[in-house]
C-alpha cells in the first residue's frame, strides 16, 4: 500500500502543483505581451494576472477534490456491499429460525431422531440431516484428504516445474465442473459401477455421492495444500538436504511440518465446502431422512432438503418454509465456523513465512 | 584401534541408503498415481457425459421448448434464461467488484474496518451457494417484492461472484508497481486520476480476467436459483427482468431427477452444451491472462 494511499488527498500538494503550472503560464503571457502590444507592464498589473490564475486553479482544484471525494464515498460503498450480505444473511436466517423456534422448540429440535415436516405426524428433530450430511462429508473427505495431500506434494516436491504448471491448471478443472455434472455423475455412472460389486447398494446412496464430491473437492485441497508448501523456504529445504535427508524426508520431517497450519487451513475448507456441497447430494443421495449410519442406503442432507422444499410450492410463512432457514441457518453456523478456524490457521501459517 | 572406531561408528549410524531411497520412490509414485487418478476421473467424467448426449444434440435440441416427450425436449428457454442471468450478473457485479476492490487497494486506510471488510470477504467466498439462495429468497424475493423473476436470480448470483470479482481485481491490481502511480502523482494527478488513468488500464485485462471466470461459476450455479424459486419446467421465453426464468444447470437437474432414461440422455445433451459454453469462458481467460503477460512487463 503506498503511503498517499493511507493519507489519502492531500489538497496542499495539489495546490502546490498547480501553483508551478501557473507560474509557467504566467511568465509565457508576459513573453507574449512583450513581444506584440506590449501593456503597461507594472509589478502591479503582474500581481494581478497571476492571482487570477492562481484563484481560478485553486477553485479548480476544490472542484476536482470534491469529486475525489464522491467518488471515493462511492468506492467505500462498493466494499460495504460485502458487509450488507453477511447482515442480510445473518438477518434473514435468524428472523425465520427465530419464527421457526416460536412454534417448534428449540429441545425438540436438537434432540428429536425424527425429520418429517413434509408429513401429517410431524416430528423436527435435526439429527437424521446432520448424520446425512456428516457422512457424506466423511467419505468426500476420505477421498479428498489423502489424495489431494499425496498430488500436492507431488506437484510441489517432485514434479518438474514444468510438468506441474501444465498439471496443476487441468487438475482445477475438476473444481470448474458445475456440481450439477457431478451429480449426474454420481447417479448414473458411478452408482451402476459400484453395484456390480456391492449388489445391495441402493440407487440413491451417500457412497458414490460422497465419493464423487471427494474428487469433486480434490483439487482445492491440492491446490490449496501445494500453494503452502511452496511458500516453505527454499533454505528450509536446502538444509535438509545438506544433513543427508533423502527427498522423501525433506517432504515429510520439513515441508510438511513446516507447512502444516496452511495444510490445515485447506483440509478445514475443504470440509466446509463439502458440508455446504448441495446439488451432488441433492441427485444422487436421495430424499429419505433417517438416522442411520449406513452409506450404502438413500438418506437425505441438510442442503438436498432444502432443495427438495423449494422445488415444491411452499407458500410464505408455513412452518415448512420455516424450517429451510431453520436448516439453513445450522448449515451457516457450521460452514461460518469451519471458514474462521481455517482462516485463523491460514493466518498463523503467514505470519511465518511471509 | 581405528577399526574398532569403525565399527561402532557403523553400528551407531547406519544410513540404510538404499532403502531410503526406495521408499522416497515408492512414495513418488504414488503421489504420481494421487494425481492421474485426478485426471482420470475428470476423463472418464467427460467421456461418459459426451457418450451419452451426444446424440441428442442437434439444432432441434437447442431451439425447442422444453416437453413431457423427451425426444422433442430441448433446451430453448434454458439457454435464453441463462444468457439473460449472464449479462444482468456482468452488469451488476462487474462494477461493484471493481469498486469494492479499488478501495480495499488503493485508497483503504489500515483500520479495524478494512479489516473487518477483508476478513469479512474471505468468509463470504466460502459461504454454500445455498445459503446465498435463502438470502436471496428472503431478501429479493419477499421483501424487495421481486418474485421468482430474472432480476432477483441475478441479483443472488451478483452477491454470489462478488467476493470472486473482488479478490481477483485486488491482486491484478496488486500487481501493477508502485512506480506507476508514484508516476501519475508526481505529475500532477489526484489519486483518483492516477488510479483512474495509470492503474486501472494497466490491471484490466487481470481484473476482466477474473470477472470471465467468476461469471463462469454464476452460470454453473444451480442450488441458489432452485432456492429463489427459479421454474423447472417453462415454456416460454422471458419478456422481462420481472418474468419467472430457468437456466441450463436447472433444467439439466429436473432431466436428471426423472426415472426415464431418455430424458438423462437429454440431460446429458444439456451437460454437453453448458460444458461447452464453460470451456469458451475458461479459454477467453486463459487468452487474456496469456495476452497480459505478453504485453506487459513492469
Amino acid at each position: 500500500m503506498p503511503e498517499w494511499a493511507l493519507t489519502g488527498y492531500n489538497p496542499r500538494a495539489g495546490s502546490n502543483s498547480l501553483l508551478a503550472g501557473g507560474l509557467v503560464v504566467a511568465a509565457r503571457c508576459d513573453v507574449s505581451s512583450e513581444s506584440s502590444v506590449a501593456p503597461p507592464l507594472t509589478a502591479e498589473n503582474r500581481r494581478q494576472q497571476l492571482e487570477q490564475i492562481l484563484t481560478a486553479s485553486r477553485r479548480q482544484d476544490r472542484i476536482r477534490q470534491g469529486r475525489e471525494t464522491t467518488i471515493l464515498a462511492i468506492l467505500f460503498l462498493a466494499a460495504l456491499v460485502s458487509i450488507a450480505t453477511t447482515i442480510g444473511i445473518i438477518y434473514t436466517l435468524s428472523i425465520e429460525t427465530f419464527h421457526f423456534f416460536q412454534r417448534v422448540s428449540i429441545i425438540e429440535f436438537l434432540t428429536d431422531t425424527q425429520w418429517t415436516p413434509l408429513f401429517a405426524d410431524k416430528h423436527f428433530g435435526i439429527w437424521p440431516l446432520l448424520v446425512g450430511t456428516l457422512i457424506v462429508s466423511t467419505i468426500a473427505m476420505l477421498v479428498s484428504l489423502p489424495l489431494g495431500l499425496l498430488a500436492a506434494i507431488g506437484l510441489s516436491e517432485y514434479a518438474p516445474p514444468r510438468l506441474a504448471r501444465i498439471v496443476k491448471p487441468v487438475l482445477e478443472i475438476l473444481a470448474g465442473v458445475p456440481t450439477v455434472v457431478y451429480g449426474y455423475f454420481a447417479l448414473l455412472f458411478v452408482t451402476p459401477l459400484l453395484q456390480r460389486f456391492i449388489p445391495q447398494l441402493e440407487v440413491f446412496n451417500a457412497l458414490s455421492a460422497g465419493l464423487v464430491m471427494g474428487f469433486m473437492i480434490l483439487p482445492l485441497v491440492a491446490s490449496l495444500s501445494e500453494d503452502a508448501m511452496r511458500a516453505v523456504p527454499m533454505s528450509l529445504r536446502e538444509g535438509a538436504y545438506a544433513l543427508g535427508a533423502t527427498r522423501l524426508e525433506v517432504v515429510w520431517r520439513v515441508v510438511v511440518p513446516s507447512s502444516l497450519s496452511g495444510i490445515v487451513a485447506a483440509f478445514i475448507l475443504a470440509v466446509s465446502r463439502a458440508v455446504g456441497e448441495t446439488m451432488i447430494v441433492a441427485i444422487a443421495m436421495g430424499q429419505v431422512p433417517r438416522l442411520t449410519f449406513n452409506p450404502l442406503v438413500a438418506m437425505q442432507a441438510m442442503t438436498s432438503y432444502i432443495v427438495q422444499v423449494s422445488l415444491g410450492d411452499t407458500p410464505h410463512g408455513t412452518l415448512e418454509y420455516q424450517t429451510i432457514f431453520a436448516v439453513g441457518a445450522t448449515l451457516f453456523v457450521i460452514t461460518m465456523t469451519l471458514n474462521l478456524l481455517s482462516y485463523r490457521f491460514l493466518k498463523r501459517f503467514r505470519e511465518v513465512y511471509e | 584401534m581405528t577399526s574398532n572406531e569403525l565399527y561402532s561408528g557403523d553400528r551407531e549410524f547406519r544410513p540404510r541408503l538404499t532403502l531410503r531411497r526406495q521408499l522416497g520412490a515408492l512414495f513418488g509414485i504414488l503421489s504420481t498415481i494421487a494425481i492421474v487418478v485426478g485426471l482420470t476421473t475428470l476423463a472418464v467424467l467427460i467421456t461418459d457425459v459426451v457418450r451419452d448426449g451426444w446424440h441428442v444434440i442437434s439444432w432441434d435440441f437447442l431451439t425447442s421448448y422444453p416437453s413431457r416427450r423427451p425426444e422433442q425436449a430441448g433446451i430453448l428457454s434454458a439457454l435464453v434464461g441463462t444468457t439473460y442471468i449472464l449479462v444482468l450478473v456482468a452488469v451488476i457485479a462487474f462494477p461493484l467488484g471493481v469498486a469494492a476492490a479499488l478501495y480495499l487497494e488503493e485508497f483503504a486506510p489500515k483500520n479495524r474496518l478494512t479489516a473487518l471488510i477483508e476478513i469479512n470477504i474471505s468468509n463470504l467466498a466460502a459461504v454454500p451457494s445455498i445459503v446465498y439462495g435463502l438470502l436471496g429468497l428472503g431478501v429479493f424475493v419477499r421483501t424487495f417484492m421481486l418474485g421468482r423473476s430474472l432480476i432477483a436470480g441475478a441479483l443472488t448470483l451478483s452477491l454470489l461472484v462478488l467476493p470472486i470479482i473482488i479478490v481477483a481485481s485486488r491482486e491484478a491490481l496488486r500487481a501493477i508497481p508502485p512506480s506507476i502511480r508514484e508516476a501519475g502523482l508526481a505529475l500532477g494527478a489526484s489519486p483518483w486520476q492516477t488510479v483512474r488513468h495509470f492503474v486501472l488500464p494497466a490491471a484490466f485485462p487481470g481484473i476482466l480476467t477474473g470477472t470471465i471466470l467468476a461469471l463462469a461459476r454464476a452460470i454453473g450455479e444451480t442450488a441458489p436459483l432452485i432456492t429463489i424459486g427459479a421454474l423447472t419446467y417453462v415454456a416460454f421465453l422471458p419478456g422481462s427482468i420481472f418474468d419467472p426464468f430457468t437456466v441450463l444447470p436447472i433444467q439439466i437437474f429436473n432431466w436428471v431427477s426423472r426415472p426415464q432414461p431418455a430424458f438423462h440422455e437429454r440431460a446429458a445433451g444439456g451437460i454437453i452444451v453448458l460444458l461447452v459454453v464453460l470451456l469458451c469462458f475458461n479459454a477467453a481467460a486463459i487468452f487474456l491472462r496469456a495476452r497480459l503477460q505478453r504485453k506487459i512487463r513492469f
